[in-house]
């Protein structure tokens, strides 16, 4: 993985002490309250519910096992011995003071960490596939990628003050594990008929109030030209993006309402200009420097089929179960990817507590390199885990209640923090996962039902991601009690998709029980071995709705 | 007001006018609106030219006579309208703007060190600023990713050396 | 007719705190200055006092009702904010005794 050199580290430092200074003038008065939170915002930090909230960036979801120990560190020294991993691959934490934050910032740069434009109208944490560098079905790296955008993306100069935040994403696979259709900018790892690499732009996707999927406007981006293009569509977005309405003023609506024809001439001619003028070109020198910490790690040569696996698959249902769910098929011989679930039944969704983060990273260093990963499904990764060693992993993480079978099954549920901590939001999320979660908690019945993504987002700015959850719950506010809206069929991966509204609201001791109605029709009606969201796209939303309301 | 060049208080010898009023001896500054009325009629005029530009008005209409221009402002309605930063890159980088680019409307301090790097290099602030915060302002981040308007060495840079 | 509470974040901790009586804020909901819907613009200009001063951060005026214990706010979001998240009930205000006698207001 990327390790700072002198200049990353003297930019980080710099940062923490111009913060620290923000902050004092901030306590002194020298600066209001309106002047001081677009700068915490680029800080990380929000005003929360009962809180401040700091959301640490884990630059495309990589982290060290040393990073992820400092990230426990902070959770008992500055807060009260949690943090919660998001949709994006970042960790928040709850409760720290405002005159620590630059504390704690001081003791993540010493690990090579920062919560640099984590919020704020700027370009945020750039997002990438979970499996990346790793996964069987991998045109290249995209974490090489996405570790130059993030540089190039730090306290750029001309994008600090856009319409609204920025987020891009990429994935070097064609399984898109990164959402990449439903980002701002969405970068897909193409190859060329001439078998060179390159991006597939998307841009004009996001969820939201407007959920949207992004269009396509350039094929095939030569692998030399990507800063110069993105540089390009932030122009186009910095310079025409509405600041006129809070609600309209992300790229997808510029898009929308541009066109996307317009809108691609606009970027082009753009980017025709800027090829011509600034030497933003990405030379080969510090592409190759970047793709070295990117190298694989000493994987040994080692036989594509253990028997230790094997024997402890015969002999122990638990260790099956688990394997069954946890354990995915790695580029490299003999070698496999574990997902950790951060979804234990009844539990709340991505929470993690200081000590299982310590738990996480003795296993990392351990048993995959010192590495981890996080999704944006709020799980962890160990992305190089030996066959041979997968059944002593599975020990420990059971002995930490780590083991929870069900990654992709239906209690997988992504959640965001809802009304229990977030001030934008208009009901809780986290009580609706955790009822669900104990309503399917027969693993039998979860592994009948197969792959179900569940996803609820307390209100509309869609955290939880509900617009492309096969099953979307979103939290409303019904005269001042909380509601709750189903939507059906999303989708966040290649085959991207918004979904369907089933109807009229739920409230919350109602939403259960829908879901297992919804689940119900699935069962009733599937054919093969489709998924859930396979029988949706075949027999549409009718079945459902009737089932759901047509008691009514 | 008072302008800020340079990291000191400096006098502004610029008279900005609205539409009406006539213009003034010596350095003025028109309207965009303005200046497109009255640049053929100005040819030869004793004294400098300068441009304001709004938020929402482009550059690229003043490229053909930037060799006349002494000024240009560019406007932040709000310091969180950040509009103008794309203009100054164009100004410098793409027209050659080698006048003086100077920030009004809501400039504040801690804008600074971004509004330099494009290619800014005065700053109408409040009057009761502090100017040497300017100079620690633009000196708070001694490295920087990407290549703008301020043409200073990149990270990109200083690691090929 | 509504009973109104002025409610605001402590800057340095961000904590959700309540206008008291004289301008002052207390963590505790019961020991709140209550007012009537013409009161809110003067508890609104008290509370901007705070703000100047550095105490607090975006106050806001919330509608309560009497309950059976005392103060009890009117909407869902600021029931959460006076107790702390249902979820944790370890956390917040609830795990702890912002209304004890001991308790040192602003």
């Amino acid at each position: 993985m990327y390790r700072y050199d002198e200049f990353d580290h003297t930019l980080v430092n710099e940062r923490v002490v111009q913060f620290r200074d923000q902050v004092r003038r901030r306590v002194a008065g020298d600066l209001t309250e309106d002047e001081f939170k677009p700068l915490r915002l680029m800080n990380g930090l929000y005003l929360q519910l009962h809180a401040y909230m700091l959301r640490v960036a884990i630059p495309y979801g990589v982290l060290s096992a040393d990073q992820m120990r400092r990230l426990a560190h902070v959770a008992r020294v500055y807060d009260k011995g949690y943090g919660h991993f998001t949709t994006r691959q970042n960790i928040q934490y709850n409760w720290p003071l405002l005159e620590e934050v630059p504390d704690i910032l001081d003791e993540l740069a010493q690990v090579e960490m920062h919560a640099i434009q984590t919020s704020g109208n700027c370009i945020r944490n750039v997002t990438a596939d979970q499996f990346a560098g790793v996964a069987a079905d991998e045109i290249d790296d995209p974490r090489v990628y996405a570790e130059i955008i993030r540089q190039w993306s730090t306290l750029h100069p001309e994008f600090s003050f856009l319409p609204r935040k920025f987020k891009i994403a990429i994935t070097g696979a064609p399984n898109d594990r990164a959402a990449v259709k439903v980002h701002d900018i969405g970068l897909r790892m193409v190859r060329n008929e001439a078998g060179e690499p390159g991006f597939e732009v998307i841009v004009g996707g996001g969820q939201g109030r407007t959920p949207m999927i992004g269009h396509v406007v350039r094929g095939f981006l030569p692998v030399p030209h990507l800063l110069t293009y993105l540089e390009a569509v932030l122009r186009v977005y910095n310079l025409l993006g509405r600041r006129d309405n809070l609600y309209k003023a992300r790229i997808k609506i510029l898009v929308h309402q541009t066109g996307v024809e317009e809108f691609t001439c606009l970027v082009e001619e753009e980017f025709e200009l800027m090829a011509r003028e600034t030497p933003q070109v990405l030379p080969g020198g510090e592409l190759a420097r970047i793709r070295a910490y990117f190298q694989p790690p000493a994987y040994r040569a080692l036989s594509p089929v253990s028997d230790v696996l094997a024997t402890a698959l015969g002999r122990d249902d638990g260790f099956a179960r688990w394997h069954q769910t946890s354990v995915a098929a790695h580029k490299q011989p003999g070698y496999a990817i574990v997902t950790i679930s951060l979804k234990p039944i009844g539990g709340v969704p991505g929470d993690a507590t200081a000590d299982e983060m310590g738990v996480v990273a003795d296993l990392a260093e351990r048993y995959s390199f010192s590495e981890i990963r996080v999704s944006h499904e709020q799980n962890l990764v160990l992305p190089d885990v030996a066959l041979d060693d997968l059944p002593q992993v599975w020990r420990e993480l059971e002995a930490a209640g780590l083991a929870t079978p069900n990654v992709g099954l239906v209690t997988d549920i992504i959640a965001c923090p809802g009304l229990d901590y977030c001030n934008l939001a208009n009901a809780r999320s986290i009580p609706i996962a955790q009822e669900i979660s104990h309503r399917f908690a027969d693993l039998d019945r979860q592994h009948d039902i197969g792959e179900l993504k569940l996803k609820i987002s307390g209100c509309i700015n869609a955290c939880g991601h509900h617009h492309v959850g096969h099953i979307g719950i979103l939290g409303v506010d019904k005269k001042g009690v909380e509601h709750y809206q189903v939507t059906l069929g999303g989708d966040a991966s290649e085959t991207a998709a918004v979904g369907d509204i089933v109807g009229p609201a739920f409230s919350g001791d109602a939403v259960s029980d829908a879901v297992e109605t919804v689940i119900g029709v699935y069962l009733g009606q599937r054919q093969a071995s489709e998924r859930f969201v396979d029988t949706y796209r075949r027999i549409g939303l009718k079945p459902f709705k009737e089932k759901l309301y047509g008691a009514r | 007001m008072a302008l800020v060049k340079g990291g000191v208080l400096v006098d502004d010898d610029w008279t900005a006018v609205d539409d009406e009023t006539a213009l003034p001896d010596g350095p003025v500054i028109l309207s965009l609106k303005r200046w497109l009325d009255l640049r053929d009629t100005l040819v030869g005029r004793n004294g400098a030219l300068g441009v304001y530009l709004a938020a929402d008005e482009t550059p690229d209409v003043l490229a053909p006579d930037l060799s006349r221009l002494a000024l240009i402002c560019l406007e932040f309605p709000k310091f969180t309208d950040g509009r103008a930063y794309s203009h100054a890159r164009k100004l410098r980088e793409r027209h050659g703007f080698t006048g003086e680019l100077r920030a009004t409307g809501n400039v504040l301090r801690d804008q600074f060190q971004f509004m330099h790097r494009c290619g800014f290099d005065a700053y109408d602030v409040d009057a009761s600023s502090d100017p040497s915060a300017w100079l620690r302002a633009v000196a708070e981040i001694s490295v920087a990713y990407q290549a703008a308007g301020d043409r200073r060495a990149t990270i990109q840079d200083q690691r090929s050396v | 007719m509504a009973s109104k509470v002025v409610t605001a974040n402590r800057l340095l901790d961000g904590a959700v705190v309540y206008m008291a009586p004289e301008g002052r804020w207390t963590e505790c909901l019961v020991k709140a200055f209550v007012g009537s819907d013409e009161d809110s613009g003067s508890m609104m200009a008290m509370a901007e006092r705070s703000v100047a001063d550095r105490l607090v951060v975006t106050p806001y005026p919330i509608d309560v009702e009497e309950g059976p214990q005392g103060l009890v706010p009117s909407h869902i979001k600021e029931v959460i904010r006076a107790t702390g998240p249902t979820v944790r009930l370890d956390l917040g205000k609830q795990a702890g005794d912002v209304c004890g006698e001991h308790h040192v207001s602003l």
